[in-house]
């Protein structure tokens, strides 16, 4: 076949056309698995990326540590010992630790269900109150609004500076009010506010963080009392080593410096996002995966149907193949011809519901946008590799769906086919 | 133009073999418009499938215009029919979701002559056999006469050698038939060569000479049209 030309794209089409319900038909279940792959896909990647959202794009390589109880015994110390973790600590594994970019220690004041703690004039406001370090915006970022972060400086000196959730701003400010330069009293202490900041989570998630006030870490354990107590570790994990390798190497280290069993391991309490977010891309990755299988057995048995019609529409043109073999169709011109009519019927078929598939999630998509909903389905899209492979496996799967029929074209008989 | 010799052909279904051309000897010169009749299962039908290169013939030696037929691959015979070779069908075989100009150049398509050529000979054609304003209809239609010149036409368009006609006139009334004839007699005269398998005398008597085939041989001797 000359597919350059017009000719044999003709052809096509009149044979398409002489029955086009028909031809409709037989298409439909290879453009409906298409168009299934492509939703499940993209819904898949909606929800990973709507929980991922969720998770305020908090840095993947950033990891939480405290102290619990020891459980064993050991140098002398009896177990069930409290510890704490402190200044020096903090000091230790920032010379040591070879696999942590940062250490942001942290305390705490305060928070969820506390009472009313922080006061502006006659407004008051129960907020979390912390004891930061610069680094830590780079472990969880905020955007800042208004104003500046917490800089080295302000530890250095220990001045006593805030910066103030959004939340925060309302609870104590009025709207129209200068929150930038005012003073607040935390626990009767006065700070002066340096910045307004706002969380990158979305939810309630948001509205709990957006309460909360950082100072600097250093006023903060001089104003509230806490002495060199750390009350929990903040870490930074270098991109290069893995999330386990690095919390092991800080347990090492920790447990040698605070005289802890080297095999208590619930002495201390760690959390990694590293952790969690590599158990969530297990369990999207198998969620793509059962879409993208389901989906290809869909467009699988799309192909049977169409290898299908084309046997039954071979049997129907028993005589018109004779015809084209006894005016000198030879029998490759005749293979081609059928393999290229299949091939064709799922290509276009396939793209239709391809195309479709994608019209369906950009509409979605533009949807959720709008309602500005903050849910954990967002921005369902498929990506191009996506794409790509789904229609190259429907174009393999319909090569071979036309082997079959053009072997039975093949096995016409001109004679057979011409005798009345 | 065309020499069969001691031609045999036998089918085998299941156990049973049926020996259906015994050794046909058969000479046909360029020009000469013959009859070959028979009573059915004389073996015309496997003839003409033969001469067609529709069909293997077993035993015998068939040359078509000084070239030997035997042991064709699918591949040459579809070549030759194409080269050599134009049909002419009792059903006339007419593709239905073609037009009758589509129909005409399907050979030709087939010839991968351009389409602007094929149209204007496909045009050309039926304008021969006077059915140009019936073009672009389709099979369904033309009235049978139609459809068998339609037929004529696309048999013709290939420039054959050889027409090869099975009961041309099989599905017509006599009127028609008669028209069909005409047609067929016209084109002889102008040089073309033509085999017509009927079983009609009167066809044959149109015919300038008749084969008679019995039971899978040639009768000698008898020459129904003379």
């Amino acid at each position: 076949m000359r597919w350059w030309e017009r000719d044999p794209w003709l052809e096509l089409a009149q044979v398409f056309l002489r029955n086009p319900f028909r031809t409709f038909l037989s298409s439909l279940g290879v453009g409906w698995g298409l168009f299934m792959i492509l939703i499940t896909v993209g819904a898949s990647n909606g929800l990973e990326e709507g929980v991922k959202s969720d998770m305020g794009n908090r840095v993947k390589n950033s990891a939480f540590l405290w102290t619990h109880r020891t459980t064993m015994p050991y140098k002398g110390y009896p177990k069930g010992r409290y510890f704490n973790l402190n200044t020096a600590d903090v000091a230790f594994l920032e010379e040591n630790a070879t696999s942590l970019e940062a250490v942001a220690p942290r305390n705490q004041l305060g928070g969820w269900r506390g009472g009313n703690n922080v006061t502006h004039g006659l407004k008051t406001a129960a907020c979390g109150v912390y004891g930061d370090v610069p680094v830590y915006k780079d472990i969880d970022p905020i955007v800042m609004m208004e104003g500046r972060y917490i800089n080295q400086r302000d530890l250095d000196e220990r001045r006593k500076v805030a910066v103030i959730g959004k939340r925060a701003r309302q609870l104590l400010f009025e709207r129209d009010e200068k929150a930038v330069g005012s003073h607040i009293q935390i626990q009767g202490v006065t700070f002066t506010v340096v910045g307004v900041y706002r969380s990158q989570q979305t939810g309630e998630d948001a509205e709990e963080s957006e309460n909360n006030i950082f100072t600097p870490y250093t006023t903060f354990n001089h104003a509230f009392h806490m002495g060199d107590e750390v009350g929990w570790l903040s870490l930074l994990i270098r991109e290069d080593v893995h999330g386990d390798t690095a919390m092991a190497e800080v347990l090492r280290l920790l447990k040698a410096q605070k005289s802890i069993h080297p095999d208590d391991d619930r002495a201390f309490g760690n959390w990694s996002m590293a952790e969690m977010h590599e158990e969530m891309s297990t369990v999207f990755g198998a969620f793509r995966w059962v879409s993208f299988v389901f989906g290809g057995l869909a467009l699988f048995a799309g192909v049977i149907g169409i290898m299908n019609i084309m046997l039954i529409t071979i049997k129907e043109r028993t005589r018109e193949l004779g015809v084209r073999r006894a005016l000198g169709a030879t029998p490759a011109v005749i293979v081609i011809q059928i393999m290229v009519e299949t091939l064709t019927l799922t290509v276009v078929a396939g793209l239709i519901g391809g195309v479709l598939g994608v019209f369906a999630l950009e509409a979605l998509d533009t949807y959720l946008a709008a309602s500005e909903s903050n849910g954990i389905f967002r921005h369902p899209h498929v990506t191009l590799d996506v794409l790509v492979t789904a229609l190259t496996t429907m174009t393999i799967l319909g090569a071979f769906a036309g082997i079959l029929p053009a072997l039975r074209a093949l096995r016409v008989q001109p004679v057979e086919a011409l005798r009345s | 133009m065309i020499h069969l010799q001691g031609i045999t052909k036998s089918y085998t279904t299941g156990a049973q073999s049926l020996q259906v051309l015994k050794g046909v000897d058969l000479r046909v010169e360029a020009g000469e418009l013959v009859a070959i009749m028979g009573s059915s299962g004389s073996g015309k039908s496997t003839l003409l499938n033969i001469l067609g290169l529709l069909d293997a013939y077993d035993g015998g030696q068939y040359q078509l215009d000084g070239r030997d037929m035997a042991g064709l691959s699918e591949r040459r015979a579809a070549e030759m029919r194409r080269e050599m070779l134009g049909f002419v069908f009792q059903s006339f075989n007419l593709i239905n979701f073609k037009s009758a100009a589509e129909n005409v150049s399907l050979p030709l398509y087939y010839q991968q002559v351009p389409r602007k050529e094929r149209t204007r000979r496909a045009h050309e054609l039926l304008d021969r056999v006077g059915l140009l304003d019936w073009a672009d209809h389709l099979p369904s239609q033309l009235s049978g006469g139609q459809k068998q010149r339609v037929a004529i036409a696309r048999a013709l368009a290939a420039k054959p050698r050889v027409i090869l006609a099975d009961e041309p006139t099989g599905a017509l009334d006599s009127s028609t038939s008669e028209d069909v004839m005409v047609l067929l007699k016209e084109l002889n005269a102008e040089g073309m060569t033509m085999v017509v398998v009927t079983h009609e005398n009167e066809i044959a008597r149109a015919c300038g000479r008749t084969i008679r085939l019995r039971d899978g041989l040639v009768e000698t001797g008898m020459d129904v049209g003379a």
